[in-house]
């Protein structure tokens, strides 16, 4: 076990190292943050003082020292814009970034399984169809849009006029069709409850969440379908195997065999994949955000982008990559709890 | 069992959710504000951008103020007297303190016009001014270096600042004066002005909130908004809807393609408003020799159809353009307009012996300007008629500037709004023969040159008479419309949208600034 957790810390230590490299070998292509940071009319000779200042006329092996070594003491840099150590400025964003992707991660569990069971069970029954095609089409559609639909739905509103009003039923067919919209559209809100550090929580007020809502479904509609295709293959699979029949043979009930038996075994694969896609979702959460104007790491990212903002995207790269590390890890612990057959460090017991 | 009541539980909730429930209720005078660009500092002579200079006139007073119509309002200056050619005296308003309690006098006005003189930002601009001095406590005379006709628009930009507060050390033994770019300085995160809101919390990036000033001085003003919530929502589309599901009340920069969809919303208005912000291209010289015959860029011109870009393009959100001054400006010259004429252009491309054209290289941002990409690309549609090819390359604003800044294109985009609001400011920048001393045409992209332009802008800049000043401008305008120094396409519209009980009509302005300590919200 501790063999297995300094191994990873080595792997920890040689990602953070390439990562660092390639951020600071792409920064030349981001632009010029000097631009950004003054006035148009700035003479040239002002925008060179201060490119001097902050360093970036130097070659990329003394920037990249000079970076290295500050780093390894724990100093990533201060940020142009937020004009606060990078760290700083990502800790700030992390935990409203962490809730959003908790929120979406909650919503996955808790429709991903009872569906995926259910259409591994009756896969022949129409309510299973529906929900895998509805899946494929998930599955289809880019995280912007389902986030863009659903604001308009939902936040502003759309009223229908398809059918004619001065008719009862047409009447009625068009308030049910129609939507009021008014779930927040942008950002978390004004109520939140400080917990404790930068951490201020969406979850503790009802305005809170209802901020969370809109961003947390657009960000689980591109994992759900994923989860109740794998639940749904990896269950049929497992109700396919020798005990199960066994069990059903002695006599269980049939929902013990289902969700005791078949299930544990079925969410082996699951949490190996889940573990590598919370990572993933700390991506997605980029476009999430940026649209629904959640003041997370990932909006902060795009906008450090935008501003050429170097050390912030140098940090942040690294971050994320830490994240990556650390999920994994997680994952592989777990899976030694779930599955004792399973050897972390690969060597024969 | 356990498990089934549970989500049972959350699906409920999910869509409960969805439904009722009344929006974040808002007392009639808090007032929530999405704007596009975020607050950069809150040291006012950090920075000169569009988000610092709104700030200021949020926390800080200036001592004058444009008015819609291009006049000036007194604000903290509540006279001023031209003494002679290179004197001026301003009156200073009594009475007014500033956020901290102390009292707002001439002090502080010599000193933030000595701090805006190192502020690298400013510098330049306030390069005419000699000394600054306090004749009594609410008396200044400022002397300049030279005759300057544009004093007063300068004083637009000055804002005094609490001398006393940023006076000293700070905890860590730096001093509060200092001006840091894109550093930790006391004044990027302190404030103490005399305006009508105080800034009560900021998180940068995420918001700013701001409380009405008790003892604002301007008790006449007839603004009632107590509270501000200020949100940078730079994405467009998430701007718009921010507004139409009721999240913020007052919205700017609205897009072209969304003017349509706020116009017919319920319970929301459209304000449009003519810009200053000139759109256009520039040849370059230096490297394409038949840009640098007249007539071949008298052709480039007449090929362009600005009056169809800003139809087509723009859905009508500009002004089509045929010189750098829009309207209100001292220089504006109303003869000068677009002279799209495709036959002609042909013409001077053959009479100038390029009839079989060439081809050039073009660049232009992507995320600067209104659909500036598009526009590009339909100037490039509308040069291959006359035989010129465009090769156009666009990219970001982070790429494009670094870019444009070595110079190693055929023909460039560029945006220009004067920082003094005034036609001299474009030809300096934009079309003076390079001079690298002193800083003049510094986004003369194509190293255009005509003397006897510069020559009158020059003599212009130093005439005090502002009606005869007036005349030598539109007469530049009049001879740079004839030599084609700059491709001119249009002015920018700017598009503020609100709830229809925020009265911001009177508020916003074409300088892009509104006033919203004047803003009324009826109940």
């Amino acid at each position: 076990m501790i063999a297995f957790l300094i191994k990873r810390l080595m792997h920890a230590i040689v990602v953070m190292f390439v990562i660092s490299v390639l951020a600071f070998a792409i920064q030349d292509n981001l632009g010029d943050p000097v631009q950004q940071m003054v006035g148009q009319s700035v003479p040239e000779s002002e925008r060179e003082a201060l490119r001097e200042r902050l360093g970036l006329n130097d070659p990329f092996l003394v920037q990249y020292g000079r970076f290295a070594k500050n780093a390894l003491q724990g100093d990533f840099g201060y940020s142009y814009f937020y004009r606060e150590p990078a760290l700083e400025v990502i800790a700030r964003h992390l935990p409203a970034t962490l809730e959003l992707v908790f929120a979406a991660t909650l919503l996955i569990v808790v429709f991903s399984v009872p569906v995926g069971v259910y259409s591994a069970i009756k896969p022949r029954s129409p309510i299973s169809r529906f929900f895998m095609g509805a899946s494929i089409i998930g599955i289809s559609i880019p995280v912007f849009l389902t986030a863009i639909v659903l604001i308009q739905i939902f936040a502003i509103g759309v009223t229908v006029t398809l059918f004619p009003d001065n008719t009862a039923w047409g009447a009625w067919l068009n308030s049910a069709l129609s939507t009021q919209g008014n779930m927040p559209s942008f950002g978390r809100g004004y109520d939140l409850v400080h917990v404790a550090g930068h951490w201020d929580t969406n979850l503790a007020s009802w305005d809170g969440i209802r901020h969370l809502v809109l961003p947390a479904i657009s960000l689980a509609s591109i994992m759900l379908p994923l989860f109740i295709r794998l639940i749904r293959a990896e269950m049929m699979e497992v109700l396919q195997s020798e005990y199960v029949k066994y069990a059903r043979a002695k006599g269980i009930s049939m929902r013990r065999v289902y969700f005791v038996h078949a299930l544990k075994n079925t969410m082996l694969p699951v949490i190996t994949v889940g573990g590598v896609q919370i990572g993933t979702m700390v991506a997605y959460t980029i476009l999430t955000e940026t649209v629904f104007q959640w003041p997370g790491m990932g909006l902060m990212f795009l906008d450090a982008i935008n501003r050429a903002d170097i050390p912030l995207i140098v940090t942040y790269l690294m971050v994320v990559g830490i994240i990556f590390v650390v999920t994994n890890t997680i994952v592989d612990l777990i899976y030694g709890l779930v599955n004792p057959t399973v050897k972390l460090t690969g060597k024969p017991a | 069992m356990n498990f089934k009541k549970k989500l049972l539980a959350s699906i409920i909730g999910t869509a409960m959710a969805g439904v009722a429930l009344a929006p974040l209720a808002a007392s009639a005078e808090t007032l929530r504000v999405g704007y596009a660009a975020d607050v950069e500092t809150l040291d006012v002579h950090e920075q000169l951008s569009g988000g610092v200079l709104r700030f200021s006139h949020m926390s800080f007073d200036p001592l004058v103020r444009w008015t819609k119509d291009f006049q000036f309002e007194p604000r903290l200056a509540t006279a001023w007297e031209q003494v002679d050619d290179t004197h001026m005296r301003l009156t200073l308003r009594e009475g007014v303190t500033f956020h901290s309690g102390n009292e707002f006098t001439a002090k502080d006005v010599v000193w933030t016009l000595e701090r805006l003189k190192e502020s690298p930002d400013y510098r330049a601009i306030f390069e005419p001014i000699e000394s600054v001095e306090a004749i009594d406590d609410y008396t200044v005379e400022i002397t300049t270096t030279e005759p300057y006709p544009l004093l007063l628009n300068l004083a637009t930009y000055v804002f005094p600042m609490d001398s006393e507060f940023y006076t000293g050390e700070t905890e860590n033994g730096g001093d509060k004066a200092e001006i840091v770019k894109a550093g930790n300085s006391f004044a990027s995160r302190n404030v103490s002005g005399t305006g009508p809101f105080i800034v009560t919390d900021r998180r940068q990036g995420v918001r700013v909130d701001f409380e009405r000033f008790e003892d604002y001085w301007d008790t006449e003003s007839p603004g009632n908004v107590s509270r501000i919530i200020l949100t940078p929502i730079a994405e467009n589309a998430s701007r718009v809807a921010a507004l139409l599901s009721g999240g913020v009340d007052f919205i700017d920069a609205v897009p072209p393609n969304d003017l349509d969809r706020i116009r017919e919303a319920d319970g929301v208005d459209l304000i449009e408003i003519a810009g200053t912000r000139i759109i256009g291209f520039q040849l370059n010289e230096a490297r394409v020799e038949a840009f640098q015959d007249p007539r071949v860029r008298q052709a480039v011109d007449l090929a362009i159809n600005q009056e169809g870009i800003v139809d087509r393009l723009m859905r009508g959100f500009a002004t089509p353009a045929g010189q750098f001054s829009p309207a209100g400006y001292s220089g504006h010259n109303p003869d000068l307009v677009p002279r799209y004429d495709l036959e002609r252009a042909q013409e001077l491309m053959a009479e100038a012996g390029y009839e079989d054209g060439f081809s050039v290289d073009m660049i232009a941002p992507n995320n600067r300007y209104v659909n500036d990409a598009q526009i590009a690309q339909a100037v490039a549609n509308m040069l291959s008629r006359i035989n010129i090819d465009v090769n156009l390359r666009t990219m970001p604003l982070a790429q494009y500037w670094p870019e444009y800044d070595t110079r190693q294109s055929d023909i460039a985009m560029l945006g220009w709004h004067s920082d003094t609001e005034d036609t001299a400011n474009f030809f300096q920048y934009l079309s003076f023969c390079i001079d690298e001393e002193s800083g003049v045409g510094q986004y003369n992209y194509g190293d255009y040159c005509n003397e006897e332009i510069d020559a009158l802008v020059t003599a212009a800049d130093s005439e005090t008479d502002l009606e005869k000043r007036g005349e030598m401008l539109r007469e530049a305008e009049a001879m740079l419309y004839e030599d084609v120094g700059f491709i001119t396409l249009h002015w920018q519209n700017l598009g503020y949208a609100a709830r229809e009980n925020v009265n911001i009509d009177p508020v916003v302005n074409a300088i892009d600034f509104p006033y919203l300590g004047d803003l009324v919200i009826e109940r």
